[in-house]
């Protein structure tokens, strides 16, 4: 240990040791401040500006932001939107968590099977399942339109109060059907993505306490009230979150499936596509900025809301 | 216990639900599939695959698009596969680097870090694409693959999971490499790297997806078709190609074809996690 060169390379080594945090987390830090942190800072101010490309900016102050309140296609964007976010929560949660219900039961076989076949069209990026679904929408030709309409007549005929579903119903052309369009299409992409999580968090509820349930005589629902539901919970809230605010920035599905625009009557019209539109093609990014610290406030008060209601502030173990 | 014919007759109807269900779901991949394999004339003839195939609509994919539009539809895959593993490799350096870091040493700075990373994963994404775009610009970044690689190349995502799955790898591992005379990288390269494989390949898999499928930061960037990836090339050949269905087809089953591969080869890990953030968060 006297030896001179020890020491020194002892030395080398408890600097290199110190040094190591700082050294690992350095190029993270210069890009997350480059490109993460100063685009938002940026945008702060940006969205107080009128710009014309990258180059002409002129300070407007608040202007944006009362143009965006007062502008009908913002209003139309957020209804939109909000209404996909609202079938997005209410209608495929629901069914994500009841597949997961039933997969995670122990007699069921082939549960890995099912559970990859439900994942399978996830894998698939919204522009590719746009450009698939377009395609399965077409009229007269298209396989949903044959699938439904050779569904629903032989149904009409016993049971009237069924509507046909005519071969030329264009889901895509009508105002009234693009929005149900998006919402199956979503549903297909996303259910199987969300039972994932909800399959996780089964696995982990103590099963301890269903056998104590059933002990004390708990039947299937009281079972799923009182231990299956406050043991999901953390995982519950977090795909409630998440897929609100998944639903919320919603672009590329419309975008693709009507065509590279806002779609018949701007049905189709979101948020993110105003945004990308009043930005990008029109060129003005001191909007965009705009709409998109809209975007982000109004998800803020969403989740925050959405924390509330569902308690997630409590602790777990009341 | 015998389950009860009451019992029974349920389980019986959970499993042709689950069928039905299934069936409804990989409808649309197999009419995918059968539909690029079959000509203008077969497409809406036969519901599925017709008795005779053809490889037409590849041949219009890779030959005629390239001529009629000069988007060169391979070219733009080896694009696609190029931005796609730049990014995998650097965002998993870079993020596990700094998860470590997070993880197993105490540093100044690092509370505050740690909350900024966190305030700003609230904040989505669109909100910084315009003085993105401009900060781009006025690197003269744009229609580069530069300025299509380097604002993604750090995921906070990415730190948080491998800050969650190396807290819990044991400090023993670590003192005892350090022991052995191993510097911190090389502990980080030859320890912490293997034991967290699950976790790597979780994360190259949503890395690889999230780059594969991005579509809107790369229709802003890019101008020169030589520079598409795929997304970008097959909205141009739905644009051009409204009518000729199979080929588009053929081009959304070609863009698909990898990601797919890949999954089979990680799903394991995928699943894994995916969930990992969720389940311990």
């Amino acid at each position: 240990m006297s030896a001179p060169q020890r020491t020194r390379a002892d030395r080398w080594f408890r600097v290199q040791h110190r040094a190591a945090p700082y050294l690992f987390v350095a190029p993270f830090v210069l890009l997350f401040l480059t490109f993460g942190l100063w685009p938002i800072v940026k945008s702060l101010s940006l969205s107080m500006y009128a710009t014309s490309g990258p180059k002409d900016q002129v300070f407007v102050g608040a202007a944006n932001f009362r143009f965006l309140l007062g502008d009908p296609d913002f209003r139309v964007a957020a209804a939109n939107t909000a209404v996909f976010a609202f079938w997005s929560v209410f209608v495929q949660l629901p069914l994500a968590l009841g597949l997961a219900l039933l997969l995670s039961r122990s007699w069921l076989r082939g549960r890995e099977f099912l559970r990859l076949v439900f994942f399978s069209p996830n894998l698939l990026g919204q522009v590719f399942v746009g450009v698939l679904f377009s395609v399965l929408f077409v009229p007269q030709y298209g396989l949903l339109n044959n699938a439904l309409h050779g569904l629903t007549e032989p149904l009409h005929r016993y049971l009237s109060f069924i509507p046909v579903v005519e071969l030329d119903t264009k889901w895509l052309a009508n105002p009234a059907l693009v929005m149900p369009a998006l919402v199956l299409t979503s549903l297909w992409m996303y259910v199987g993505f969300n039972m994932i999580y909800f399959l996780a968090a089964l696995q982990a509820v103590d099963q301890d306490l269903y056998e104590a349930a059933t002990v004390d005589g708990a039947n299937g629902l009281q079972q799923f009230i009182a231990v299956t539901l406050p043991g999901i919970r953390p995982v519950a809230v977090f795909v409630l979150i998440t897929s609100t605010i998944g639903s919320f920035q919603l672009f590329e599905l419309p975008y693709i499936m009507l065509g590279n625009g806002p779609g018949p009557n701007k049905a189709g019209l979101t948020i993110v596509m105003y945004l990308y539109q009043m930005g990008f093609v029109t060129g003005d990014l001191g909007y965009a900025s705009a709409v998109g610290w809209t975007l982000a406030l109004g998800l803020l008060v969403i989740s925050l809301a959405q924390m509330r209601i569902t308690g997630a502030f409590r602790s777990n173990t009341e | 216990m015998r389950p009860t014919v009451a019992t029974r007759v349920l389980r019986a109807i959970v499993y042709v639900g689950l069928g039905l269900l299934a069936a409804l779901t990989l409808t649309p991949l197999l009419w995918l599939v059968a539909a690029a394999t079959k000509g203008p004339d077969d497409l809406f003839h036969y519901t599925f695959f017709a008795p005779r195939g053809t490889w037409a609509n590849y041949q219009e994919l890779f030959e005629v698009f390239k001529a009629v539009k000069s988007v060169n539809f391979l070219r733009c895959g080896i694009n696609s596969v190029f931005v796609a593993c730049t990014t995998v490799l650097v965002q998993l350096f870079f993020s596990s680097l700094a998860g470590f870091a997070l993880a197993k040493y105490s540093f100044r700075g690092k509370k505050q870090l740690t909350v900024l990373m966190l305030s700003t994963m609230l904040i989505p994404g669109q909100v910084v694409m315009a003085p993105l775009y401009e900060l781009i610009y006025r690197m003269g970044l744009v229609d580069s693959y530069l300025g299509l690689v380097v604002p993604g190349a750090v995921s906070v995502f990415g730190i948080f999971l491998f800050r969650q799955s190396i807290t819990q790898m044991p400090d023993e591992l670590l003192d005892a490499a350090r022991m052995d005379g191993c510097t911190e990288f090389r502990t980080y390269w030859d320890i912490v790297m293997p034991v967290s494989r699950p976790m790597v390949g979780a994360f190259c898999l949503i890395s690889f997806m999230g780059a594969w499928n991005s579509f809107l930061w790369p229709q802003i960037i890019l101008h020169n078709s030589a520079r598409f990836t795929l997304p970008i090339a097959l909205n141009q050949l739905v644009g051009i190609y409204q009518q000729q269905y199979g080929t588009l087809m053929a081009g959304t089953l070609v863009s698909i074809l990898p990601v797919v591969v890949l999954f089979m080869l990680l799903q394991r890990e995928f699943v894994a996690g995916l969930t990992a953030g969720a389940v311990k968060g």
